[in-house]
């Protein structure tokens, strides 16, 4: 009966170790698999903080209105019992990281500090400098070794997962992976897999992801039937430096702590501003703090959709900085406590282009983020009469669980800044949860598959790296993934029309006969890096065609989501979640389900006046539990 | 467009040699995105098409520690080393890459450090807590002053330049060196932390702990994160003198 008591987790950032140190520390041994050593997970790259109405700058918030301003803030496309459930928990998991250790940021009476963040009028973000994610993520680690350094976690760091494994009856009973180092395939067992895989951020040419973020995991589970959500929903950040290697984050939080966006005015020129006011661009040669002009009530901190997009409409307006694409964001005249609080970020800057932020405005742009969209996986209300016979977070696929930024859940059409981290802590302590509850009905057969399941599965992935390797055209693989990354940055990013996405949709086409034609020129095995590329290109491009798809069939805008030709929010039409199954000889297949509104009526999103509302959430469960122990 | 040259030291553990690129400059443009440029479609100097480099990197913003490296010889992150302003400060047209030294070789720039990754478990790098996660401190308050201290020894994010630039680690040597040394403070800082303190000091009064530094303060030198980790190994050879007077009298692991 040992291997009863086996799960697989792919994936070690955020969401992967939360849900590894809630599966050891209820007595399940974990297998955890991580592209790099987990330590170094893009979730790292999380600055500004991680969002809970903790309410301890006394101005009545509540895990209510938290929920509230998540739900609205994604343009009510947000399954809702998820996104409460997550609101409430979120004050425990702050205890919770205190507890192992994070060194939160701290008021001078030694309590929590809090800052404010986009979308909301409250200020809600624990924060640990401005390397929050890393803080958070490090605790975490430490916990995991913690497991580790008694047997109970068993991590396989520099292997890449490449397929799962299911039984007869279509439940997963482990996975293939791939020793990054040797190129060697072996196979894994397990009761349960979790993927916390996290983002894609690597389909888009101008990207802030880590370079792990391939969504090579997502997009070889997806053409294994799995079904993908909401892939059109593609967070633009407002603010990145523009390098050539990549966009690097320039966080929120330099406009939570009273950081400033500008441009040169222009009164010659005139803009509409969202209220239906026609007024000229700034006073020439001044600065010009169009957020804070457009958007009285919010100003810089305007949820991200929109930041980028009245960002991207200047630039078009011919008023980016020289006439280039980047704007101000400026820090300069705030008090040097504040800067400290912002140090890590400063540095950044400062090392990535050799000029102070404390002295000069920083050039920034918007680039391409998160991903809202992902895994689909189940939800079922607290309430609901069948709670107890469906898993929260289990994908369409038996036994396989998705989290963190992997899976569709929580944001909705645009994610508010600083819910990324709750959602992945979340997410991982339901599934420690329920997959305890999943195993549990497990009858005692089913953890026995027979040894042809994994041989087979084994032997699938060798017969494709022999086909890898032994394709003789002459396209280059680095050629063929860049041609694929520049045509989704340039149109399915921050603004789409039909036409373009048609055409990209023809052109990943295209990409696919060239990739039969490849030629892997370096024959090596070990630490093979071409070959890994091209052994992930084929998953990635099949999630940029979701993407792509996805995005041509919404013809509404609603948060992340804009096409100009349908520039309203379509409810009668579009409020459903889209989902896309694998065809293998065809485009994705495209349907809609319902999104569960139980708690909030959709309004309209408005950002332009200041209304602390006491919301009203309907059909609030009398008792839901959290997922502590 | 300006050229230069980017001399690389590469291979396996079997065969080590340098390998120079020629490339056009391009302002900003860090070691990493060479390396990408290079990957393309790799031609040496000479005009023969070789094997793409191998090497690590992650976020490319210095907070993940994947991409150490020796940059004309100084250990430091490949990604947030600019190349035309190394170039202009040693006036060179060259600039020479090769993969950390005090770590096994996996190919080209690619090295395993996964002995740093177990040296943390040496020094029960984690605060030891119940499994009951209701239990809740809700009500810690912890100082400003110690919240800068953790936040400052927290920042380590296991890259490895301290021990490359550490004259007492070497092959010849079991010191655990500088980095494990910091977490091992950082958790005996940290209020919460105290419980397993002597353990760790212990971890550390063994063969390879903290009498094995030498002084030579390279650590701080080369630290991307600007860890204090010479007062870290002062404050712990200062807990492991306690700790072995304690231990000699018997007393009980103090709290």
């Amino acid at each position: 009966m040992a291997h009863q008591k086996e799960v697989i987790v792919v994936g070690g950032g955020l969401s992967g170790l939360s849900a590894t140190m809630s599966l050891a520390s209820q007595g399940y041994h974990v297998k955890l698999i991580s592209v790099t050593k987990v330590k170094r997970s893009h979730s790292v790259c999380a600055q500004g903080g991680i969002n809970a109405a903790m309410n301890l700058h006394q101005e009545n918030d509540s895990p209510l209105i938290h929920a509230y301003d998540t739900i609205k803030g994604g343009d009510f496309l947000a399954d809702q019992p998820p996104v409460l459930e997550m609101c409430l928990a979120a004050p425990h998991i702050i205890e919770m990281m205190e507890r192992f250790g994070c060194p939160f940021n701290r008021t001078i009476d030694g309590r929590l500090d809090f800052r404010r963040f986009g979308g909301t009028l409250y200020h809600r973000t624990a924060f640990c400098g401005a390397s929050t994610g890393q803080q958070l993520l490090y605790a975490l680690d430490e916990q995991v070794r913690r497991f580790e350094s008694v047997g109970r976690v068993e991590k396989f760091e520099s292997h890449e997962f490449v397929r799962l494994i299911l039984d007869s009856e279509g439940k997963a009973c482990g996975i293939v992976v791939m020793d990054i180092a040797t190129l060697q395939l072996f196979a894994l067992k397990a009761s349960a897999v979790v993927v916390a895989t996290g983002g894609i951020g690597m389909l888009f040419k101008k990207s802030t992801n880590s370079t792990f973020c391939t969504g090579a995991a997502n997009g070889r589970l997806y053409q294994q039937g799995m079904l993908y959500a909401n892939g059109e929903f593609i967070q633009i950040h407002p603010t990145a430096i523009p390098g050539i290697d990549k966009m690097r984050l320039m966080s929120e939080s330099a406009r939570g702590e009273g950081g400033r966006i500008w441009v040169y005015g222009d009164s010659s020129k005139q803009i509409t501003a969202p209220d239906g006011r026609v007024i000229p661009c700034g006073k020439t040669g001044e600065p010009w703090y169009f957020l804070e002009e457009l958007y009285p009530a919010f100003g810089n901190l305007i949820p991200r959709d929109i930041g980028a997009r009245e960002i991207l409409r200047i630039y078009e307006m011919g008023l980016g900085i020289d006439g280039e694409a980047a704007v101000y964001l400026d820090v300069t005249h705030l008090p040097e406590h504040k800067k400290e609080k912002l140090r890590a970020i400063l540095e950044i800057y400062q090392k990535f282009t050799q000029e102070d932020p404390t002295k000069v405005p920083m050039k920034i742009f918007p680039a391409m983020h998160y991903s809202m969209g992902g895994a689909w996986v189940d939800w079922p209300a607290a309430d609901a009469p069948d709670r107890c016979t469906r898993y929260r977070q289990m994908t369409s696929l038996k036994g396989c669980f998705s989290i963190g930024e992997a899976d569709f859940q929580y944001h909705g059409a645009n994610r508010l800044g600083a819910n990324a981290l709750l959602a992945c802590i979340f997410s991982g302590l339901v599934t420690g949860k329920e997959i305890s509850r999943y195993i549990d009905s497990l009858s005692p057969s089913a953890h026995s598959s027979p040894s042809r399941v994994f041989e087979e599965a084994i032997a699938q992935e060798e017969c494709f790296k022999r086909d890898l390797f032994a394709r003789s055209g002459s396209e280059n693989i680095y050629q063929l993934y860049d041609e694929m990354a520049s045509q989704m940055f340039l149109h399915v990013t921050a603004k789409r029309n039909n036409t373009d996405l048609a055409a990209t949709l023809q052109k990943l086409q295209t990409l696919k006969e060239r990739y039969l034609h490849i030629n892997i020129k370096d024959r090596s095995s070990l630490a093979n890096q071409t070959y890994i590329l091209a052994n992930q290109f084929r998953p990635m491009l099949a999630l940029a065609m979701v993407i792509t798809k996805s995005a041509l069939l919404r013809n509404e805008s609603r948060g992340s989501h804009y096409k100009p030709e349908f520039p309203a929010r379509d409810d009668q039409t579009w409020l459903k979640t889209t989902l896309a199954a694998h065809q293998p000889h065809d485009d994705p297949s495209i349907s809609y389900t319902s999104v569960d509104m139980r708690h909030l009526t959709p309004f309209e999103r408005d950002y332009t006046k200041a209304q602390k509302v006491t919301p009203h959430l309907e059909n609030i469960p009398d008792k839901i539990e959290l997922p502590f122990s | 467009m300006t050229q230069f040259f980017m001399k690389i030291f590469r291979g396996d553990s079997s065969h080590q040699f340098w390998e120079t690129f020629a490339l056009d400059l391009i302002p900003y443009a860090n070691v990493i995105a060479y390396l990408m440029i290079i990957q393309r479609s790799p031609i040496n100097v000479h005009g023969r098409a070789v094997d793409p480099i191998s090497w690590e990197s992650g976020c490319l913003e210095e907070v993940c520690g994947s991409c150490s490296m020796l940059i004309n010889g100084v250990p430091r992150q490949g990604c947030s080393a600019l190349v035309d302003h190394i170039l202009a400060e040693t006036g060179s047209n060259t600039i020479q890459i090769a993969p950390l030294s005090k770590f096994p070789l996996i190919r080209d720039l690619l090295v395993d450090r996964t002995r740093m990754f177990e040296d943390l478990k040496r020094v029960h790098a984690w605060i030891e807590t119940d499994e009951q996660l209701s239990q809740m401190h809700s009500q810690t308050t912890v100082s400003q002053e110690t919240q800068q201290l953790l936040y400052a020894l927290s920042k380590c994010m296991t890259c490895g330049c301290c021990l490359e630039a550490c004259p007492q680690v070497n092959h010849r040597s079991k010191f655990i060196g500088p980095a494990a040394i910091a977490q091992a403070r950082l958790f005996d800082a940290n209020p919460l932390g105290g419980n397993i303190k002597a353990q760790r000091i212990r971890s550390l009064m063994e063969e390879g702990g903290v009498s094995d530094c030498g002084h030579s303060q390279n650590c701080v030198r080369v630290c991307p994160k600007e860890l204090p980790l010479t007062d870290s190994i002062a404050a712990l050879s200062r807990a492991t003198t306690r700790q072995a007077l304690r231990d000699i009298f018997k007393l009980p692991d103090s709290p």
